[in-house]
Order: structure tokens, then sequence, then C-alpha cells
């Protein structure tokens, strides 16, 4: 019970805190300042709500690790997020197209959530849904602003939603652990959320004058463990000051 | 289970309106409506305060202050961070908002008029300098993970709004 909880916990806070890592790449170096401080403050949000989940989840596995041991002391194969949280930050359309395609989820996730009869998460979704929704309304205002702007901004939205389109199923799988966490009233039940998801991705796709792909090949893994190539790139920044200095503290 | 009402003795009230937010020095904690509960019990005073967001880095140097503040007249203190229920801009005070206008930030509107301001382009934030609701949104995200970037189209002045969380 404790175990699959725990490993339940992670695999929402793993999202967030990948995500977030991705969008602190940005500070500093987004394409104008106005973005630049957006998507670090979607980082902020981000990290607030996974310093929640990992504090949550240290008490719950009681081993005596911190919430900084489980954010930074993991291998690469006990994080359990999605793979389109590590996509790289390959131009702008990208940067917006995975968040997009995050948020939209992430927003559906926590509403449901919110229902949850583990009062320690009720509440973090709570807290986070109000914040996730201006993380949607930024994104999904940028797809629209980008889809719907000049041939190249158009071009170039519409390059980033065909590559990371393929991680989009895997958001709908469920684990071993995590299907006994639903059975239990805790959890959501991911698969649900599916059929509203791409009815609310492809509306504003196609407001944004871009096409809803076709594609029925989906790539997964990143929930058990198995990711693509970027994430140990990733972890490799996020965990430096940790491996170099262990133990040091902020 | 859930309380949404604070809990303040009055002897303590004096002292923790005295903590400011770091961010926004001319706000009191208790004008922010960030303490919940603040209680004396075995001679320690328990207080418990809830985050505006989850990342909010003011909340450390908030307990810490609270905790300073306490010790000074005398207190030792418990601080604990709560999530429920999640703090909203309907707890700043009027006095809170006013001190906020003051301040160069915009107070939160009403959530339709926030989102209809965020999301449609209406003109409804009045401009901390000259009054005037010509103002546009520059940014959804600010200088702080509360607010946005406002500018005005009248006098031209660059101001934060407080976003409308509910």
């Amino acid at each position: 019970m404790k175990e699959n909880l725990y490993k339940y916990i992670l695999g929402i806070a793993d999202n967030s805190l990948i995500l977030g890592q991705r969008l602190g790449e940005l500070c500093g170096h987004g394409p104008s300042l106005e973005t630049d401080i957006a998507c670090t403050n979607i980082s902020l949000d981000l990290f607030g709500q996974v310093r929640s989940y990992y504090q949550y989840a240290a008490k719950i596995i009681g081993d005596g690790r911190s919430e900084d041991d489980i954010a930074m002391l993991r291998k690469e194969r006990e994080y359990v997020n999605v793979l389109l949280v590590e996509q790289p930050n390959t131009d702008f359309a990208y940067t917006i197209g995975r968040q997009f395609l995050f948020d939209v989820y992430h927003f559906l996730f926590l509403k449901e959530l919110q229902k949850s009869h583990d009062l320690t998460l009720s509440a973090i979704a709570t807290k986070s849904i109000k914040e996730v929704s201006y993380h949607q309304r930024f994104s999904s205002d940028w797809v629209k602003r980008l889809g719907d702007g000049t041939v190249e901004s158009h071009q170039k939205m519409q390059d980033a939603i065909d590559s990371l389109w393929t991680y989009t199923d895997e958001l709908f799988h469920q684990t071993e652990a995590d299907k006994i966490i639903v059975s239990e009233g805790i959890g959501v039940d991911v698969t649900v959320l599916k059929a509203e998801y791409y009815a609310t991705v492809s509306k504003i796709l196609t407001e944004s004058t871009l096409k809803v792909p076709k594609s029925k090949w989906f790539q997964k893994g990143g929930k058990e463990g198995i990711h693509t190539e970027h994430l140990g790139y990733l972890l490799s920044d996020l965990q430096y000051m940790q491996r170099t200095y262990p133990n040091m503290e902020w | 289970m859930i309380k949404t009402e604070q809990h303040i003795d009055q002897k303590l009230f004096p002292i923790l309106e005295q903590v400011s937010d770091p961010e926004i020095p001319v706000l009191s904690i208790m004008e922010m409506g960030v303490v919940r509960t603040a209680v004396i019990e075995n001679n320690i005073v328990k207080v418990q305060i809830t985050p505006t967001y989850s990342g909010c880095p003011a909340m450390d140097v908030i307990g810490e202050d609270i905790k300073k503040a306490l010790k000074e007249k005398g207190y030792n203190s418990e601080i604990e961070l709560i999530l429920a229920p999640a703090w909203t801009t309907d707890w700043i005070t009027p006095k809170g908002r006013k001190a906020l206008e003051d301040y160069g930030i915009a107070a939160p509107l009403d959530a339709e008029a926030d989102k209809s301001v965020l999301l449609d382009g209406k003109r409804l934030v009045k401009c901390t300098n000259c009054n005037s609701t010509n103002t546009r949104l520059v940014s959804q995200f600010g200088s702080t993970a509360c607010k946005a970037q406002f500018q005005c189209d009248d006098c031209q002045e660059p101001f934060d709004y407080f976003k409308c969380l509910k």
C-alpha cells in the first residue's frame, strides 16, 4: 500500500519536476522578456507543487529520505515522468507545444485529483489547479498566436505539434501501482480523461488554423522509467550540485 | 476537517500585523490573509500559514519573520504550512487592497472580470498612476508568480496587476 502510493505520487511529481527544469533552462534565454518571465514563472509554480508532492512522498515512504533526496538523488530509470515533458526546448514552438500538450492534460488531471479520498493529494490538487489554469491560458494563447501568425510561425508550430504528438498517448497509460491506487479511490483514472483531452486539444489546434495530427503511432516508456535520450542530459544538469557537493544546502 | 475561517488570538494580532510580505513590503501578512491560525497552546504560539502560490519563495522568509517577531515579544512559536483551504485573492483585506494600489500594484478584479482582461484583452484594470482603465495586458506573467504586467495607454505607465486567484 505504502509503496504503491509512493510510486503514484512520484508519477505525478516527476512530470512537474522535469517540465519545471526544462522551462528553467530558458531563464535568461527566452525569446522575449515577457516569455522568459512567463516560462520561469510556470517553472516556479511547478517546482512549488513538486515540493508538496515530494514532502508527502518522503513522509509516506518514511525511510529517512528527504524531499531533496527524492528530487535529486535518483537514477535515470527511477524517474517515472512521461516522455513528453523531457523533450528539449528545440525552439519556442516546441517549448509552447510541449507546454500546451501537457497543460491540457494537467488541468483535467488535477480537476479529478481534487476529489481524491487522500486529503493531502486533494489539497495539493486544489491549490495547483488555480496555477495550472493560468499555464493553460498562456500556452493555448501562444499556440493560437503562432499557429494563426505568419507563414513561418505557422509552419514551426505545426512541426512542433506533429513531432510531439507521438508522446501524448502515454499520458493516459496506467502502471500497476496506478491501477491499485485508483481502485482505492485515491488516484485518478487517466484513461477516462483521454476523450476530453483530445477534444480540447483538437479544438484549440483548429482555432489556431493548425492540423490535428492523424498519426496513431505513439511512444511510451517514461512511466516505467524507460526514457528518451534527452533525460540523462537534463538530469546531469539538475543533479550537478548534489553530486559535486553531496548534502549541500541552499 | 477543512477550516475556512481564521483563528487568530487577538493578543497576537498586533505582533503579526508588523510582519510584512517580503516581496511587497507595504503589505502586512495579516492584510494578505496568509495567516490562518495563531493560537497560544502551552506557552507556544502555533501559527498556520498558507502560500499564495505553491512556489512562492516568500513563504520560508515569512515563517522566519513571524518566529522572530513573536520571539521579540517573548513567545516561542511553531510554524506550519498548510495547503487547505487554498488561498484566494478574496482573502486580501480592503486595507490590503488599498496598500497594494498605493504601492503601484493594481488589486485583483473579480474572477469574471479577471478572465476577460487576461483572455479577451478587455480594458478593465485601473492604472495605478492615473486611474484610467485604458490599460492593456503586456504579459500574463510578471515579476512574481502572483502578478501580470500591464501598461496604461493614457499615461503610458507600466504597472503590475495582482492576478485573481479563486
